[in-house]
């Protein structure tokens, strides 16, 4: 499971970074959101992979997975969506102002 | 507290004066009166006891004790004198400041940064820990700077303010290395044991570049050689300002600091030369560049350079009685020249020009002012029956006695007459050359007496010239003995304030200087026309400009080495160099890849899911250019990364990761609607696999990362959270407790910034015009069905239930999956449900568009959750942990962790909503649904028809100015 959940992580990294280095606005907000994918899983990863333990306090509970990374992802999601969003306003900001949706501003690839 | 109340009201008078110029444009002006009084007021009980020789010291509060960081103020002899060397000229200042400024400038503006600098100089004074001095040192230079720049539109303004921030704040950075060393020589920051512990100072090993480090504070702050070019340029400000800083604050509290650390730091070799010579220097320099100033204001700001350097040397001295003179000069030197700043001012605001060039004869204009002026500029000189003269002829004395002491005796006395022969002429020269000299012609405005409000400030710091000169003993003999035993932390020495002490070589010396600058000022055209030809050259100035251009220069050439201006490149170079640590890290470390936990076995539905996402997360960068399906395609990895969550214990995660999913597809979607919907072909095939190439890298080098820690086993501080969510948290649902409780604070920062990021998007679509497409790029018009039927009934009825079920989230999120975040996702899904099926007109009507009071609810409510545990004195937001044993603050507490979930919930709330809304309005401003059947027929842009969005918008939100 450790290697397959790897490969994911890689695979979405590998993606993210592809499209980021795009020189359109929309494919590098894609990009950025397959890297916060990435990141997200990679953080929450440091807690290792526990199955069908949530860290949630009760009497029958055999043990429990690491809160800190999970609380540390959950806001680290919340953060990523705010992030996105002024990137995406950004892009149609400098689209309006700059007549095309190059990352520089230019009128050609 | 009276001390701590004292420096602090300046800092909420300047609140007030800003808000009181409603009430008029003078209401400022008493406002500083006031602020001023009622410092004075609180002074004045506590003066007593200082007269009286005691030391009042007042421990305010604890700061960070464990490290000795106390906020503690005290007032002594040598504070009182400061204290009320502010208070006073900070008074008459201000009523002088009332009449000078013009009707275009903002007097509340003035009175705030006054005042501001105001407290920050009493803080200064009244400091006993001195890392809090040190703050209120660089509050100084930061409320000076404000003043320097006062007149914002002027470019000399807000050059003079940034040469006298960059030269001060410098000299502040070496001050705050140099307290630090001190305060680890002596074991603690507090005055009272630095000032006892001199001798173990002054015998530490590191005593030296302490004391190097403190004088490079205190020189730059006090304008001494070679760091005072900064004075004269900070002449671009305001008179009043000029007068208030340049005579007895701003660059007094270098020199108040060489008289506070007197007994702790002098009476070695290195300060006796350093601050001798420094001061010896300054003082030649600057009354010889003095004389060939034109400008009055110039010509006063290198004789205040040359005083300081007077005062500072009589501190290198370090005799007992030169420290007298030090003190008494401090007093007498800031009484004349706020004068004379005045009367400058004065002629400035009557005339229309400073230049003494341009300006002659102006006494039968204005005859009163030239008799002040010569009464000021005859306290200057160091005329008898004038309090110059007084610490003057002390100054001389002490050099006397200090070149005694030398190789050549006569050699510093001769000096210093030197230099007293220059001060001399510069003095004669403002009062003749500006009132004498000839007939006034060719000035911009017929001059005349100023009106009294300018006056009056004058007079009274004339009188106290007058005053001191002819009975010192009883007008400044009781200040200047509490003033220097408190420096000198020891019994004063004997002297004595006359007039007449009988034919001593400093009478002579007196004499001397005088004859001899009535002699050079009168020769002044030829010594101007030989001056001429050394014009420009050797100005620190210049160096100084010419340091900061290389260094601007050299980070710009920098900059543009690396940064071309193209993104692309930008993060090419980020991954590049990344990859490069990584590997790195890889290579020099040599571990094996796979660590020794056991691996947990692959069951086919982890299979499936995993190798979906793979699949979606390759056709998304393969189809990205067809970016509708790319979207698609990318919010199915969305989707797979929460049944991750879900899968790997984290249901917390897997709710938000799902919500945020939808609304962030939704977001894209509206945005998309704007920009083209497919990418060109990018020509470059090189460029492009060269970023198959790092893309690669980085994945693999990732994918190697996560698998060598996740194959490793590992400890956690995750087990202390777990064994206290309940005891110490309340709450079973560790993740929750960790936000709301024992990191609260972080998630403060995060909603903060949250709410940063929603506010900062509203503001850059406030004013966006975009042009609507009417059809995509195939030439196929927008479906003009907004809003299916079926969709829309569903989403009325489902609201209600979603809406419950988002508040059953927050609430139950302390103990089960669930908390703030989610249930505000869970409701902004809920909501952004309603425009969509029911678009925003509908919509509109039922909910609120403007949705920053939910923002700023939200954190107000979180922040004074935090606020409430002060209540029951524990620190911010980090109380509850404390007092769950006890039943009943156990119920308490509880609620307050609750309290802030609630926060957490409107901010993310609002934010989300703020976005989409407004993006939706956008939309909906400039999407125009009705398509005509003549739009049908020749579907083109009209986008000259497009209403602005503005316009749009009355329409639309008729509350929207």
């Amino acid at each position: 499971m450790e290697a397959l959940i790897s490969l994911l992580i890689g695979v979405l990294t590998a993606g993210g970074v592809y499209l980021c280095l795009r020189s359109h606005t929309f494919p590098v907000v894609l990009g950025l959101t397959l890297l916060s994918y990435a990141v997200n899983l990679f953080l929450f990863m440091m807690g290792r992979l526990v199955i069908g333990k949530p860290p949630i306090i009760s009497e029958s509970a055999t043990g429990y997975a690491d809160p800190v990374p999970q609380a540390l992802v959950l806001t680290a999601i919340v953060i990523s969506f705010a992030m996105t969003a002024f990137i995406i306003v950004l892009a149609l900001k400098a689209r309006t102002e700059m007549g095309n949706d190059h990352v520089d501003g230019k009128g050609v690839n | 507290m009276g001390l701590a109340y004292l420096t602090f009201i300046p800092f909420i008078g300047a609140a007030f004066t800003t808000v009181s110029t409603r009430l008029g444009r003078y209401s400022s002006a008493w406002v500083a009166v006031i602020t001023a009084a009622a410092s004075l007021s609180l002074l004045l009980p506590l003066a007593h006891d200082v007269m009286a020789g005691q030391t009042i010291i007042q421990h305010a509060s604890q700061w960070v004790p464990s490290l000795g960081l106390n906020i503690a103020f005290r007032l002594d002899g040598l504070s009182l004198l400061f204290t009320l060397m502010i208070l006073l000229i900070g008074l008459v200042v201000i009523i002088y400041a009332r009449y000078y400024l013009s009707p275009r400038d903002s007097m509340g503006r003035f009175y705030a940064y006054l005042l501001l600098f105001m407290g920050s100089m009493l803080g200064i004074v009244l400091s006993e820990n001195i890392i809090q001095l040190l703050i209120f040192w660089e509050l100084t230079s930061l409320s000076s700077f404000l003043l320097i720049s006062y007149w914002q539109q002027r470019e000399e303004a807000s050059r003079g303010a940034r040469m006298a921030l960059t030269i001060t704040g410098g000299g502040g950075l070496a001050m705050l290395g140099g307290f630090l060393l001190l305060g680890k020589i002596a074991g603690s920051y507090e005055l009272s044991s630095i000032l006892e512990s001199g001798d173990m100072i002054r015998q530490h090993a590191l005593y030296p570049y302490m004391l190097i480090l403190i004088l490079l504070g205190v020189f730059t702050k006090s304008a001494q050689f070679p760091f005072h070019f900064w004075l004269p340029n900070a002449m671009a400000a305001p008179t009043p300002v000029s007068s208030y800083l340049h005579s007895a604050t701003m660059v007094k509290a270098g020199i108040f600091l060489l008289a506070r650390f007197f007994p702790a730091l002098s009476g070695t070799p290195e300060w006796t030369w350093i601050v001798t010579l420094t001061g010896l220097i300054t003082f030649l320099t600057g009354a010889y560049i003095a004389l060939f100033k034109h400008d009055m204001k110039a010509l006063l700001a290198y004789s205040t350079i040359s005083h300081l350097g007077l005062i500072v040397m009589l501190f290198g001295i370090g005799t007992p009685l030169a420290v007298v003179a030090a003190v008494f000069h401090i007093m007498n030197h800031a009484i004349f020249k706020a004068s004379l700043f005045m009367l400058a001012g004065i002629v400035d605001h009557e005339t229309g020009t400073r230049d003494m060039r341009q300006l002659r004869g102006l006494r039968k204009y204005m005859p009163y002012t030239a008799l002040l002026t010569m009464i000021a500029a005859a306290s200057m000189a160091g005329i008898p029956f004038l309090n110059g003269f007084l610490s003057k002829e002390m100054f001389f004395a002490e050099t006397v006695e200090h070149g005694n002491s030398m190789a050549l005796p006569w050699l510093l006395p001769l000096i210093v007459t030197a230099g007293g022969i220059f001060a001399a002429a510069y003095s004669i020269r403002i009062a003749h050359n500006v009132f004498f000299n000839g007939k006034a012609e060719d000035l911009p405005k017929i001059p005349h007496e100023p009106s009294r409000g300018m006056q009056i400030p004058v007079e009274i710091l004339v009188g106290l010239c007058l005053l001191t000169g002819i009975f010192p003993a009883q007008i400044a003999g009781p200040m200047l003995s509490v003033a220097v035993t408190s420096t000198l932390q020891t019994t004063a020495p004997d002297y004595q304030l006359a007039i007449w002490h009988g034919v001593n070589p400093a009478l002579i010396m007196s004499m001397v200087a005088v004859a001899g600058g009535i002699l050079v000022y009168r020769s002044r055209e030829a010594l101007f026309t030989l001056q001429s030809r050394f014009d420009g050259m050797f100005e620190a100035k210049r160096i100084y400009n010419g340091a900061i251009r290389r260094l601007f220069n050299w980070s710009s050439s920098i900059t543009m080495n690396v940064d071309n201006l193209s993104q692309k490149r930008m993060l090419w170079l980020l991954f590049v160099a990344s990859i490069v640590m990584g590997a790195s890290g890889f290579i020099v470390h040599d571990a094996p890849l796979a660590g020794a936990r056991t691996m947990l076995p692959v069951d086919p539905m982890s299979a499936m899911v995993a190798f979906i996402m793979i699949a979606a997360a390759i056709s998304t960068v393969v189809m990205h250019q067809q970016r509708f399906t790319a979207l698609v395609l990318v919010s199915a990895v969305g989707l797979g990364v929460a049944l991750t969550f879900i899968k790997f214990s984290a249901p917390d995660l897997a709710l938000t990761q799902l919500s945020v999913e939808f609304i962030t597809v939704v977001l894209l979607l509206l945005a998309l609607f704007f920009l083209p919907q497919r990418t060109p072909d990018e020509s470059d095939r090189l460029r492009q696999g060269r970023d198959i190439v790092i893309a690669l890298l980085a994945g693999s080098g990732v994918a190697a990362l996560s698998y060598a820690v996740l194959t490793r086993e590992y400890s956690t501080i995750g087990d202390y959270f777990i064994s206290n969510s309940v005891s110490g948290g309340g709450g079973a649902n560790v993740v929750n407790v960790l936000l709301v409780d024992f990191r609260g604070f972080d998630t403060m920062g995060e909603i903060t910034v949250l709410a940063l990021a929603g506010i900062g998007i509203y503001a850059m679509l406030d004013k966006l015009k975009l042009l609507s497409p009417q059809q995509d790029e195939d030439g196929r018009p927008w479906n003009p069905d907004t809003h299916p039927v079926v969709m829309a009934t569903f989403s009325r009825l489902l609201l209600p239930l979603a809406l419950m079920v988002s508040i059953f989230i927050l609430l139950r999120g302390h103990n089960l999956p669930g908390g703030g975040f989610i249930a505000g996702l869970v409701t902004s899904v809920a909501l952004i449900v309603q425009y969509l099926a029911n678009g925003v007109e509908w919509t509109r009507t039922k909910l609120p568009a403007n949705t920053h009071p939910l923002i700023g609810s939200g954190l107000l409510i979180a922040a004074s959750t935090g606020v409430a545990s002060w209540y029951f004195s524990y620190p911010f937001l980090t109380s509850t942990f404390h007092h769950f044993h006890i039943p009943l603050l156990g119920d308490l507490e509880l609620a307050s962790a609750m309290a802030f979930d609630l926060g957490v919930y409107l901010v993310v709330v609002g934010t989300s909503l703020l976005i989409l809304i407004n993006l939706g309005l956008i939309h909906q401003v400039s999407y125009q649904p009705r398509i005509t059947k003549k739009n049908l027929a020749s579907p083109t842009t009209d986008s000259d028809t497009t209403p602005s969005r503005s316009a749009a918008l009355k329409k639309v939100l008729p509350w929207k100015r």
